[in-house]
């Protein structure tokens, strides 16, 4: 398990961190229980299984709900 | 599938270039239709408005609906197509720049709320100076920066992380921990911390923590940490809106299968929108954490705000909160002639004693003539007799005095009770078994104590308690002058938390301000820990509220802080919810309510709890 830290773009809905939690916990690999987004600092915290899922398939999965990344850190 | 969901991504990056032209499209169809008189070009303006428009929020509809939640987007693109089909094209055109014109001034004003954490953020420098194997200086990212590392700080520059100085001094700025602006002075082997500003002088550093170990980062992490966490309501709202929104879609779905009144069904998607309701409580929250971590106070969630603001009993852990904690002479009194060379024999003796005290003496008196003392005796518990320029020099308290048959005017004897009474330790002086010099000394009331306590009072803490290891004689006193409620003295650790827990179970919502080092268990029991921590990690995490910088003062503007963010949130529900209700009641008993008048109203209460959560940005206690 890795845990990560994905600075994203301002969030301005609270029911855009619901959007992304549900496309996130949606991922295989990823703990759902980790997920943590916090819609003031527009960050998402988590915890995910190098062998199943790597941190760019995750960064997509957020892409793809139409939110972009200004950086993540691996630690 | 790349090309969707790049075109899907531009429109909505591109959200508010559409809501400007979206809302140009509108005027000149309007226009039109004025002065052409052309309904046909009206008609086609508006329709194009409308496509355009609805375009980013189908989008984010289809993007939730495809994880399966029901949001405000997907509401009001039900609305819009509603509207298109009774060919109600004004209606759908407004509708859709409304909602996007509302999203943009949400996000300006949002972004305001953030500020005062985003400000703090800001102080942390992106570079360092690091000392290369090369022996010079080379600017760095902070990221390359390791523990163990030399750098380089520059008069005006910020420090990049916690450090111990090796070489040079200076003076630095460190209101971004502690919010305190008065500068502090820094030499070989000083902490400093990431995030404060060197006003003067140049340092050399070693790095001891970096990146998210500083002080620094933990404070940031745990304003952004409070700014997020949820209180029981919030959570409720969540929950709330989670299954309002669909619920509101199935309502809006049944008139109109019983009325076939698409109108109608299309104006209660659009009333339905739970907006206010939903951002007004964060938004309060985030502002007011916000204006405290500016004042060096850090409010820890908002389930701490809330206890914060009920809090009807104040306990202080010791003398040393209220008190400047180092005794000084406040009063003095002198007999006879010759009293300067009095002072100086007495200066003489006190020289050669490290008793706090003495201490206090000492620093009274200042610079005088010293006499070499010979036949030192020091009489445990009473004080030191000493020969000085062949006269024999008595320095002690009153059992001294005693001891060397001292003679005690009545003068002598009257003053002592009074500066007894007050409070006061007691240093006499005699020279050849006369007395000649009669001091005070005390620890003192903290300067402007007494008004703050007075504030709090004012906030409605009705109980305000000390609890003290020191002697009760002192307590006593101390409290005496303050005007405490209660104060105890000899009270040990396990005393303290077996009366606050007595104070709990008499139905008290009680504060504990302690300094987080032996007194944890009293700081986990009572219902708010008040830590006054000078940065320290161990202050930080056990308390619920921290006053960086130990800073007294900061007490009641945190207290009332708390009850503006408490009062601010009431007032955000009272808008969302009375809005939400004058709409409904509105559309069932009015005629002029539409979708968009519904939408105009809608993105107005979402601005003015926004709005109104701002004001807690300056907030400043009267």
């Amino acid at each position: 398990m890795k845990s990560a830290i994905i600075q994203l773009e301002t969030l301005t809905c609270p029911s855009c961190s619901q959007k992304i939690e549900a496309a996130l916990k949606a991922l295989d690999g990823v703990d759902k229980e980790s997920i943590n987004i916090s819609f003031t600092s527009s960050k998402v915290k988590l915890n995910f299984d190098e062998g199943k899922i790597s941190l760019k398939d995750i960064e997509d999965a957020i892409r793809r709900m139409g939110y972009d990344i200004e950086k993540s850190k691996i630690k | 599938m790349k090309g969707k969901v790049k075109m899907q991504r531009y429109i909505l990056k591109n959200k508010n270039k559409i809501a400007l032209v979206n809302g140009i499209l509108i005027i000149i169809g309007f226009f039109s239709k004025l002065i052409f008189k052309d309904i046909n070009v009206h008609a086609l303006f508006l329709i194009v408005a409308s496509i355009l428009g609805v375009a980013p929020i189908a989008i984010q509809a289809y993007q939730s609906l495809k994880v399966k939640v029901v949001s405000i987007d997907v509401l009001v693109t039900v609305a819009v197509i509603g509207a298109f089909l009774i060919r109600n094209f004004e209606e759908s055109a407004v509708v859709t720049f409304l909602f996007l014109f509302g999203a943009y001034l949400e996000q300006r004003t949002l972004n305001k709320t953030r500020s005062a954490i985003k400000n703090l953020i800001e102080m942390a420098p992106d570079t360092a100076l690091k000392l290369m194997e090369n022996g010079e200086f080379e600017e760095v990212d902070v990221d390359e920066v390791d523990v163990g590392d030399i750098l380089l700080v520059k008069t005006g520059s910020k420090i990049p992380v916690d450090g111990t100085v090796v070489s040079g001094e200076g003076s630095v700025n460190e209101s971004s921990i502690t919010g305190e602006s008065i500068p502090v002075s820094k030499e070989k082997g000083s902490k400093v911390y990431a995030g404060t500003i060197l006003d003067n002088g140049t340092l050399q550093i070693a790095a001891d923590k970096v990146g998210e170990d500083t002080t620094f980062a933990k404070i940031i992490e745990l304003v952004e940490e409070a700014q997020d966490s949820k209180s029981k309501a919030e959570r409720f709202i969540d929950r709330f809106s989670r299954y309002y929104t669909p619920i509101v879609l199935i309502i809006a779905i049944i008139v109109w299968i019983i009325t076939r009144d698409i109108e109608v069904a299309i104006t209660i998607l659009v009333l339905g929108c739970p907006g206010a309701l939903v951002i007004g409580v964060p938004v309060s929250n985030v502002a007011g954490i916000g204006n405290g971590a500016r004042y060096g106070i850090l409010l820890k969630g908002s389930e701490v705000v809330g206890d914060f603001s009920r809090v009807d009993t104040i306990v202080f852990d010791k003398t040393g909160t209220l008190t400047v904690g180092m005794p000084s002479v406040v009063e003095k009194e002198f007999y006879g002639d010759n009293i300067e060379e009095a002072i100086s024999y007495l200066a003489s003796v006190e020289r050669e004693s490290d008793h706090p005290l003495a201490k206090a003496v000492l620093e009274d008196i200042g610079k005088v003539e010293f006499y070499p003392v010979g036949n030192t005796e020091v009489i445990k518990g009473e004080g030191i007799v000493a020969k000085v320029n062949n006269k024999k020099i008595a320095v002690g308290n009153l059992a001294l005095m005693e001891r060397e048959k001292v003679i005690i005017s009545e003068k002598a004897k009257s003053d002592i009770a009074r500066l007894e009474e007050k409070g006061n330790s007691l240093v006499l002086a005699a020279i050849d078994g006369e007395l000649k010099i009669l001091m005070g000394v005390r620890d003192q009331i903290r300067n402007g104590v007494k008004e703050d306590l007075k504030r709090l009072r004012k906030l409605g803490v009705k109980n305000l308690i000390m609890l003290s290891g020191d002697n009760q004689g002192i307590v006593d006193i101390v409290g005496k002058e303050l005007g405490l409620t209660q104060a105890y003295g000899n009270m040990l650790p396990e005393d303290k938390s077996k009366f606050i827990k007595k104070l709990i179970d008499e139905g008290h919502i009680v504060a504990f301000v302690g300094d987080g080092v032996n007194d944890s268990p009293s700081l986990a029991l009572a219902h708010i820990g008040i830590a006054m921590g000078g940065g320290t990690d161990v202050a930080i995490e056990t308390s619920d509220v921290v006053l960086m910088n130990s800073d007294f003062r900061k007490l009641p503007h945190a207290l009332g802080l708390a009850k503006a963010i408490v009062r601010n949130m009431k007032q955000n529900i009272f808008i969302a919810v009375g809005v939400v209700i004058v709409l409904l009641l509105s559309l069932i008993f009015s005629e002029w309510m539409n979708m968009s008048i519904g939408m105009l109203i809608h993105e107005g209460s979402i601005l003015a709890v926004i709005l109104n959560g701002m004001r807690l940005l300056n907030y400043k206690l009267k």
